[in-house]
Order: C-alpha cells, then sequence, then structure tokens
C-alpha cells in the first residue's frame, strides 16, 4: 500500500505531553490515518520522525521550543485534513476554563486558592513551589527529579510558614474531598491517611470506602519524606494538622523508607498522638494495604461490608510440564512491592526490574525467567512513553508476551481507577487479555484486582464486569489477587 | 492559607503543567485555574524527559 507522509511545525508552541499524547490520538483515530503523531521537537524526537521517513524543510529547521505534528495517510489529501484540525485540536479548552500566563495573574483570579498543583520537569518545579510557598500557597508537587537539596530547602520554608509541601514524586492527595493527582472518590469520613505512596493511598482510601467508611483527608508526603536526609518534616507537619483536625479520628500512616533517625522521632510522635494511629510500614513481615484498611475501618467503628466474595480461589490444576511461574505486571508500584512482600513471607522469593531486596532483581527486565513482578510504571519503561495509569499499550504488548510463554500459569496484574487515570483501564487490557487465553488455550490463570470505588468517573462494578468477561478472577485487592496466584502455583501464602 | 485552614474546606487549587489534572479536578466540581506554563527559551537534557512519571 503507497501511503503519504507529511510534517508540520509550529514555532514557539508548548502543551505538555499528556496532552499532545490525546491530540496524537484523535489524529490518529482518522480513517485513513496510519501513522500520527504530535510531539515537541528536542532532538530526539526530531531525530524519531527522520527515522520514521518524515522529511520537510520545517522539520529540518525545527527546534526544543516548537511543536512538531506527523501525519502518515493512505493518500495525500487524507494527510493534509487531518493536519488541518491541529490547530483546533491545539486550541481546544473545556468551556469555563480559567487560565492565567503566571503565578501572580493565577493569585489575582483566586485569592482564596489553598494549594498550587504541581507537574512540570522537576527542575523547574523546585523554582515554581518556592514562589507559591513565598505566595503563602501550600503545594502539591507531582514532579519528580527534583533535586534532594531543593526538597531539604522547600520543606523548611512550607513548615516556617505553616504550609506544607505534599511530594515531590507524589501522585495522590485528597483534601478536604478534592483529589489532586491520581485520586479515587471516596465518601467523606474520619479516617485521615499520611503516605510515601501514591498508589498505596489509592489502595487504602479505596478500600476504606468499599468498606463503608470515609476519608476526611489524605496526605502525600512524597518519596523520600521520611528518609534521614528530608528528616519526615511533611510527615510530621500532617501529623500535627490532622491531629488538631476535628473531622479526623483514626490516622493511617504509610510508609516504605524509614531512615533509621527518622524513626524514633516519628514513633514518639505517634505516641503523642491525640487520635486512634495504625501504621501500614510495607515491608516483610508487615502488615498488607487491605489489612490496614480494615483495621482503620474496625477502629473507626464502622461496620465492614466485603464488596466482592474473598473466598473466590482460582481452580487448583494437576502440576503442568512447563508453567510453574507468576508473571505479575503493575502499573502501581506500591502494588508490585506489596506482591513481593506477600511472595517472600510464604517463603518465595521473585524477580523484579524494582526488587523488594536488591538481589531480587531481574537480569533482563524485558526478559521474564521464573516468577517475575514487574513494575511496568518504573522509569526504565516510562521514559519517552505513557504511564501504564493513562495508557495499556505496553503493558498490553507485554501481557501478550508472557501469553506467548509456555512457562507463564499465572499473570497477575491490577487495574488503576480513579480520577486523572485513564478512561476505561479494564476495556483497554481486553484485547490483550483474549489473545492470552487463545495463545495458550486456556491453560494461563489471570487474576487482578481493582483499585477503585463506585464513585470513579469509570465505575467499579463496569470495569469488574468487563475484567470478568474477559476471563479474569478478580479480587477486591492486590494481597487477594497475589495470595490466589500463589496458591494456582502450588505456594501456600 | 495555612496548611490547618487548607483542611477546613474544598480547596481553590492553581494547576501547573499537565492539564489533565486541571479537568480532573473540574470533574470533581473543585474550581481550578490552569497556568499556561512553558519551559524557559534555554533547553537541556532535563527537558527531554518531560514529565518523567507520565511520559
Amino acid at each position: 500500500m503507497t501511503t503519504s507522509s507529511r510534517s508540520v511545525v509550529r514555532p514557539n508552541r508548548y502543551i505538555d505531553s499528556v496532552r499532545l499524547m490525546h491530540v496524537s490520538k484523535r489524529l490518529s483515530d482518522h480513517p485513513g490515518v496510519t501513522d500520527a503523531f504530535v510531539v515537541m521537537a528536542t532532538a530526539a524526537n526530531v531525530a524519531m520522525a527522520r527515522g520514521a521517513g518524515y522529511r520537510s524543510d520545517a522539520l529540518a529547521h525545527a527546534g526544543p521550543d516548537d511543536l512538531l505534528a506527523c501525519v502518515t495517510a493512505i493518500d495525500p489529501g487524507t494527510a493534509e485534513r487531518v493536519l488541518d484540525e491541529l490547530d483546533a485540536l491545539l486550541d481546544e479548552q473545556p468551556s469555563g476554563e480559567r487560565t492565567a500566563a503566571t503565578l501572580e495573574e493565577a493569585i489575582a483570579q483566586a485569592p482564596d486558592a489553598g494549594v498550587v498543583a504541581i507537574s512540570v520537569p522537576g527542575s523547574f518545579a523546585a523554582d515554581l513551589a518556592m514562589d507559591s510557598l513565598d505566595n503563602g500557597l501550600n503545594v502539591f508537587l507531582f514532579s519528580s527529579n527534583v533535586p534532594l537539596e531543593r526538597e531539604i530547602e522547600l520543606k523548611a520554608q512550607a513548615h516556617r510558614r505553616g504550609l506544607i509541601v505534599m511530594g515531590p514524586d507524589c501522585g495522590t492527595a485528597i483534601v478536604s474531598g478534592a483529589g489532586l493527582g491520581f485520586a479515587n472518590g471516596v465518601r467523606r469520613g474520619s479516617i485521615g491517611v499520611i503516605g510515601s505512596s501514591g498508589t498505596g493511598m489509592q489502595s487504602v482510601t479505596s478500600l476504606i470506602h468499599q468498606f463503608g467508611a470515609g476519608i476526611s483527608h489524605a496526605i502525600g508526603v512524597g518519596s523520600r519524606d521520611m528518609t534521614d536526609e528530608v528528616g519526615g518534616t511533611s510527615t510530621l507537619d500532617a501529623l500535627d494538622a490532622l491531629d488538631a483536625d476535628p473531622t479526623t479520628e483514626v490516622i493511617v500512616v504509610i510508609s516504605k523508607k524509614i531512615g533509621d533517625r527518622v524513626r524514633p522521632r516519628l514513633e514518639q510522635r505517634l505516641s503523642a498522638s491525640r487520635k486512634h494511629i495504625i501504621e501500614c510500614h510495607l515491608a516483610p513481615g508487615g502488615p498488607t494495604l487491605e489489612e490496614t484498611a480494615r483495621r482503620a475501618v474496625a477502629v473507626a467503628g464502622v461496620m465492614q461490608s466485603s464488596p466482592i466474595d474473598e473466598g473466590v480461589v482460582p481452580e487448583r490444576r494437576s502440576p503442568h510440564p512447563t508453567r510453574r511461574y507468576v508473571r505479575g505486571l503493575f502499573a502501581g508500584g506500591t502494588f508490585c512491592y506489596e506482591s513481593q512482600m506477600i511472595a517472600l513471607d510464604a517463603g518465595l522469593e521473585t524477580r523484579s526490574n524494582a526488587p523488594l531486596l536488591p538481589h531480587m532483581l531481574m537480569a533482563d527486565p524485558d526478559l521474564s525467567t521464573g516468577h517475575c513482578l514487574i513494575d511496568m510504571g518504573s522509569e526504565g519503561y516510562t521514559n519517552g512513553r505513557p504511564h501504564p495509569m493513562i495508557d495499556a499499550r505496553a503493558r498490553c504488548d507485554r501481557l501478550m508476551r508472557e501469553g506467548r510463554d509456555p512457562e507463564t500459569a499465572v499473570v497477575l496484574f491490577d487495574v488503576v481507577l480513579g480520577f486523572g487515570a485513564a478512561i476505561d483501564p479494564a476495556g483497554d487490557l481486553v484485547r490483550a487479555l483474549k489473545e492470552v487465553e487463545q495463545d495458550s488455550d486456556g491453560e494461563i490463570v489471570l487474576l487482578t484486582s481493582v483499585c477503585g470505588t463506585d464513585l470513579d468517573p469509570q465505575g467499579l462494578d463496569g470495569q469488574v464486569k468487563t475484567l470478568e468477561d474477559a476471563g479474569v478472577t478478580v479480587y477486591p485487592s492486590n494481597a487477594a489477587a497475589t495470595r490466589a496466584a500463589l496458591q494456582a502455583v502450588g505456594v501456600e501464602p | 492559607m495555612s496548611f490547618t485552614d487548607l483542611l477546613q474546606s474544598t480547596p481553590e487549587v492553581l494547576n501547573v503543567g499537565v492539564t489533565d489534572f486541571a479537568e480532573a479536578l473540574r470533574a470533581q466540581g473543585v474550581d481550578v485555574v490552569q497556568m499556561s506554563w512553558k519551559p524557559p527559551r534555554k533547553m537541556n537534557a532535563e527537558i527531554e524527559r518531560l514529565l518523567d512519571r507520565l511520559l
């Protein structure tokens, strides 16, 4: 089939990468289009476009401040028509959207604003965060790659001014019912959460909602806050605030890394709290996220309801000559971590690209051998590619590859709903799941958990049904799905 | 607004960066102002890894 390729440049036009991904998809969806992408014209992207066969004067002179759009279609007319839509797509704004060119202008438009949510590259994010604090605003800092010394400086300033920095590398927060970053729809209630893990907070808040209780606030503190270098500043300030908050009766603290010098300070502060404290330190031998949510709901005095029958155990099959291994493919890094933890507690060492312990590192993250639990949201997989919480393509590719491996017995994965996540995360995986079933003649056991609620835009029940219709057994939590995966390969959790 | 005050009522948010996050807040009925930030003209290697955690 002959095709026609065209590329255009919009000089000095910056659009964030996630929005560009949506625009690219809108162009790709046109009938007759075989390839389309819209990117900033960085050296790497220009080289990629040239490598894909795009040639034009505009492309030859494009620089990193410029926007580049490339389309290949079945004929020149189609390529032209599709590119004619580009400017309208770039200019599209939801109706009623308020915009501002600077922080000062934004503050003038919204003088009662309480928080600045920042998701720009790390080196610029720190300056924006400091400007925000200087203007008396709290900061939700989604950005990662903020230098450590800047984080320390930001948090010292926040502490001095009675403000908070939620982050850096903070995926989730819920403040007075408003979900920042990736957050699930949950009812208001008496349980507060402080956490250094975004997906961990999503899981615990969603389960608390599913069990019938509610959330006062969920404060993300960033992945490094509880290390000795940072000293736990945001965690301790969040504890003070939740202690003083009349709507909070129970405080859950979710942690991964706690420094040796921070630990005694944190324990002392927790024991002095006026509220019921539930600690969830994610480590071998420690509680799971599900256990933490159940304890919090019990302490809050709410009768628990279990959303899905926990008694579902996958059919124990006779030992297969080749199919022996669990392959986990996770969008949520903390779910990957928790699954490794549960496996280790059951006496099974798995391999991972984001290992719980250093010696559990996979030799090649792209080649599963033995039991492998893979964090597909880690840097190695998301450098230049969308995160699996918003785009399922990389995970689908890997799913199908594991499906063709005669040693795969179980595929374990997570589906994360919520504001900010993909519109239909379960639906996006169905084609790949059906291929796994076909390629393995139905021999591979497919297990998942859905992190989400009925209040999420995707709707929990519909997502569960989509997965069940695709032959997947759905569990109410990652811990439950992991236990089932271990049982399916003859390991008793 | 102090952190303690922030916890007393639904916040108004200023969003800088990924517009999806502003849309997610609007979908929850939260008032948002989107700042039209763009990186300074001089690019460096860091820019090539825009939004590392998302893309």
